[in-house]
């Protein structure tokens, strides 16, 4: 049954959801209620965190197949059931998101002022839907939590958003929703052709090839607006933009990581024969979005809208590695996935500080903060470095995988992918210039403080995993090695070996 | 003769009489007392149509089985649910007369009818008894222009639909010889038989029930009547009518017409296409709620249309299932918008609700649980409703309805997040009045019910299979 005695990914699921009702039930004065608020969202988060180590412990890194499954009948007639499991693919982004979901509360801890009670509750629901959506092993289980985040991030940018907040949060809910509804009928033609949505079971079911074209496309329509690719990445930077710096943390750090692994998860095992056909397509449109969005965001002004841009440009780098179908390029995206994950969500962080005290995320307003911020500047200098893929940090070994992966499929593809390292290169070491370096001559800069020590707090565990995962990346792989290696056996298994040799020599 | 079987129209019939004849002669006022006692009534019938037994009745004109306990059960309760919601309203705004109850029952007594009726004639007989009491009851605000003209409105058109409905009934007679479904299966279960003139009638009857389920076109009765009728009885009109009219329509395509589904199914994908279209994008542009609800309901009418498009166990069984989550939501809708008033004055503009996330955390909760569930918003329950009758669309091939299907759900999302972010977004106006109890409770409950489907499908989806499968034989 389970590895662990006790059902621990439903308790991971669930139990934000009672830290919820706890702090819904609490009463008094705004003051009692925010303050009640903030900590058991806190406490509840820090334990779900302490709660999901028992998975690094005990996760069994040489099965490939899930584990520490649960399975309760929940509509047994149709053979969909309540379904629990990791595997190598997604045990690390459970990790990731009951990490980030406290380093959130943590960063909201008296930037949001109205609402507090609203806004833990919202976040502790979203987690809930993050960890969900992670651990699901079932179809329509993970189809309901995928779309349920949308709920809460749609309050979160709503009501507790910048200016143009509800242009962003609507923009945000409508685009997302387009996507998930044909991903719906995809998985409702699986599930009338396999008669069950058990996910360990689709995952080795064979689709007729002619369905497999349509599937792809649906599915594609739900994971790129997810991703978000090139074309459809527009909605990325305005709900960044409006999004509290808690709400672009964990939309960078979690959510954009859903799309990927819905095509790591789905679209990889379940439809091969597509994906390997329609594997030019994503190439085109994830290099495009590398230097595309690349080349936006040296142009951009706004902090954010820059860091955004970058994540869609990453993110390009992580579908590249996904569809070059072998060990490298699967195991870079997913190790680049981890790591921007912590990377961009740092980021946003660093934004988050200096627009508390100042207002602003105009890069032209700022200059010279090293000269008032040294230990911020050198925060920011890590997750920069971190950004562009400095070896030594989180980005390079991603990338590198990466690049390794696509040269095997592609010269020019690694080429044109591996530009984005430069172009990063380029445009975030800009932005640290004009932001840090330079003469302080602004009066309003001169009084600006370094980071507290709750800032401390955050930034302390984000740094040591960057450098960690970049120094030291095995203990991260050794996690998802076994699954991927099952994953590239079973999507070579139907090619004959004489094609496959065809594509490598390509 | 097996009279018993219809025990629990007989009882809600005596009940009905018994209350009026209370009503006239109690001395004090007698309202609140008769609106309990119709309660009472509605749920003593749900318990005496749990204890009845399966069979044909009165020749054949009249069958009780699992279909018909389901949608019966399912029209009590939406009956229940829409009295409970007149109570505090009709108080406040004059209406508090005994003869509102006494016209509830009596309707939800056709509707009783409409659920059993395997005959044509006892079909005509349920749906003008419902049809009358509600036209009463639409304009039962009689001093307002508004409710006047709703209640007028509705009875012309509706009883153009009745007549159309007759015609069409007349038509089958003549090509089938027989109005009794079990006969008329067994003359057309050749599907050769099916002749110009009885398709035409066919045409005719189901364009006198998308009368009364609003489905395009022939709904434009719904945006004026929902707007002008009493906020109680727009809610019931939405609710019990729509289940009875819609679980007529299932028995008379699949029971008698089942046969000739190719003849009709074209037929019933075209009403819902429109239906869906229609709810998605006329609702955009409203600014006053019942108004938006109205289009709301042709919209989520279009939906359950493709399970009875689909003509298989699986589709009827998407549709019932999509009528209780759509009851049971819908009333809790109507009970937030009976609940907005602003000092003692029913307010209905989508912007009165403004602030509301804050002035009434509960109320807006309640709200925007419902929206997100409207717009089919997993895990709440209206996602279920839409995935069972997706399931069967895309089992019996009908893509082009699915993917409409979602597509305009996505357009329709867009007017219920409207609604979510005026109370969350938009900056407060002035403070909606406290709820009154009976709201509240109601307003919970259903809520709770929207939240904690998923918790329990099991139990619903299982009845809803058994109701379907007997319309097959």
């Amino acid at each position: 049954m389970n590895a662990v005695g006790f059902p621990i990914l439903s308790l991971l699921t669930w139990l934000p959801l009672v830290g919820g009702l706890v702090i819904l039930s609490v009463r008094g004065d705004e003051a009692t209620v925010a303050a009640n608020a903030r900590w058991t969202a806190l406490w509840t988060s820090l334990i779900v965190f302490a709660l999901s180590l028992i998975l690094w412990v005990r996760f069994d890194r040489t099965e490939p197949g899930f584990q520490f499954v649960e399975s309760l009948p929940w509509l047994p007639e149709y053979g969909v059931g309540y379904r629990m499991g990791v595997d190598g693919i997604s045990v690390l982004f459970v990790l990731l998101a009951t990490a980030l979901t406290p380093i959130c509360i943590l960063s909201a801890w008296d930037v949001i002022r109205t609402r507090v009670r609203e806004f833990m509750l919202a976040f502790l629901i979203l987690e809930t839907m993050m960890v969900g959506m992670f651990c699901a092993a079932d179809f329509i289980v993970f189809y309901m939590f995928f779309e349920g985040v949308l709920i809460p991030m749609f309050l979160i940018i709503g009501v507790w958003g910048g200016p143009r907040r509800v242009y962003a949060a609507i923009k945000f809910f409508l685009y997302t929703l387009l996507g998930s509804v044909l991903m719906l009928l995809a998985l409702l033609a699986i599930w009338h052709q396999a008669g069950t949505t058990d996910l360990a079971v689709l995952l080795h079911t064979a689709i007729p090839p002619a369905m497999q074209s349509w599937l792809f496309f649906a599915f594609l329509a739900s994971f790129a607006v997810k991703v978000p690719m090139w074309p459809v990445h527009t909605w990325l930077p305005d709900a960044h933009v409006e999004a509290p710096t808690a709400g672009s943390v964990i939309l960078a750090g979690v959510l954009l990581k859903m799309g990927a692994y819905g095509f790591l998860r789905f679209s990889v095992p379940m439809l091969p024969l597509a994906s390997a056909e329609f594997a030019p397509l994503i190439y085109a449109l994830s290099v495009i979005a590398v230097i595309y969005t690349s080349a936006v965001a040296l142009a951009q002004t706004d902090m954010k809208k820059l860091i955004a841009y970058s994540s869609v440009a990453h993110m390009g780098v992580v579908t590249i590695g996904i569809f070059t179908f072998n060990v490298q390029g699967i195991a870079g995206a997913l190790f680049q996935m981890l790591s921007h994950g912590v990377v961009s969500a740092a980021l946003f962080l660093c934004v988050g500080v200096v627009y508390d005290r100042m207002h602003t995320r105009e890069i032209a307003r700022y200059g010279g903060l090293v000269h008032r911020m040294p230990a911020y500047a050198v925060t920011f200098l890590v997750f920069t470095m971190a950004s562009i893929g400095l070896p030594g940090t989180a980005g390079f070994v991603g990338e590198f995988l990466v690049l390794v992966g696509s040269l095997r499929v592609n010269f020019w593809l690694a080429l044109l992918g591996g530009s984005g390292m430069i172009l990063g290169a380029a445009y975030m070491l800009y932005m640290y210039r004009r932001v840090v370096f330079g003469r302080l001559t602004r009066e309003d800069l001169k009084s600006i403080l370094d980071l507290s020590p709750r800032e401390v707090a955050l930034f302390a565990p984000l740094v040591i995993l960057t450098l960690w995962m970049g120094i030291y990346p095995s203990s991260f792989t050794t996690f998802f090695d076994a699954s991927v290696g099952a994953m590239v056996d079973q999507h070579a298994a139907f090619f004959p070996p004489v094609q496959l040799a065809g594509v490598l020599a390509r | 003769m097996n009279w018993t079987a219809a025990i629990p129209e007989i009882f809600l019939a005596l009940s009905g009489l018994a209350i009026l004849m209370l009503g006239v002669f109690v001395r004090r006022e007698p309202t609140f007392l008769c609106s309990m006692l119709a309660v009472g009534a509605l749920l003593l019938t749900a318990v005496l149509v749990l204890g009845g037994s399966d069979g044909a009745a009165y020749g054949g004109q009249f069958v009780v089985d699992p279909f018909s306990s389901f949608v019966k059960l399912l029209v009590l309760a939406a009956a229940a649910l829409a009295l409970v919601l007149s109570l505090d309203y009709n108080r406040r705004e004059g209406l508090a007369r005994l003869e509102y109850p006494v016209l509830m029952l009596f309707a939800t007594l056709g509707m009783l009818v409409m659920a059993s009726a395997s005959n044509l004639m006892t079909l005509y007989l349920g749906l003008e008894l419902q049809s009358l009491a509600i036209y009463v009851l639409a304009a039962f605000a009689r001093d307002t222009l508004r409710s006047s003209e709703a209640g007028l409105k509705y009875f012309v058109l509706g009883a153009l639909a009745s007549g159309l409905l007759l015609y069409g009934i007349s038509l089958v007679y003549g090509f089938t010889g027989g109005v009794g479904f079990a006969g008329m299966a067994q003359a057309l279960a050749d599907p050769v038989h099916a002749s110009p003139g009885l398709i035409a009638g066919i045409v005719f009857i189901v364009a006198g029930l998308a009368f009364k389920i609003s489905a395009v076109p022939f709904h434009m009765w719904t945006p004026d009547v929902y707007e002008g009728a009493p906020s109680p009885v727009t809610a019931f009109l939405a609710t019990a009518p729509k289940v009875a009219a819609m679980a007529l329509l299932l028995r008379v395509m699949v029971t008698p017409f089942g046969h000739l589904l190719g003849s009709w199914q074209l037929l019933i994908e075209l009403v819902s296409i429109a239906s869906m279209v229609l709810g998605a994008l006329a609702a955009i542009g409203q600014t006053n709620i019942k108004r938006l609800m109205a289009y709301s309901s042709i919209g989520h009418m279009g939906y359950a249309l493709i399970g009875l498009a689909c003509g298989t166990p699986e589709g009827i069984r998407g549709v019932l299932v999509y009528l209780v989550i759509y009851v049971f939501m819908n009333a809790g809708t109507f009970a937030c918008i009976i609940a907005m008033r602003r000092r003692g004055l029913a307010v209905e503009k989508i912007a009165d609700l403004g602030g509301l996330g804050r002035s009434d955390p509960g109320l807006a909760l309640a709200m925007a649980v419902f929206m997100f569930s409207m717009a089919g918003i997993p895990p709440m329950s209206g996602f279920f409703g839409k995935l069972y009758v997706f399931l069967p669309a895309v089992q019996s091939g009908l893509w082009t309805l699915a993917v409409i299907g979602v597509l305009t759900s996505v357009v329709g999302a867009y007017y219920y997040l409207r609604v979510v972010k005026v109370m969350y977004f938009d900056p407060g106006v002035e403070e909606l009045d406290a709820p009154p109890a009976s709201l509240s409770v109601l307003a919970t409950g259903t809520a709770l019910f929207t939240t904690l489907f998923f918790v329990f499908p099991g139990p619903f989806i299982g009845a809803a299979q058994a109701a379907a499968r007997v319309l097959f034989g």
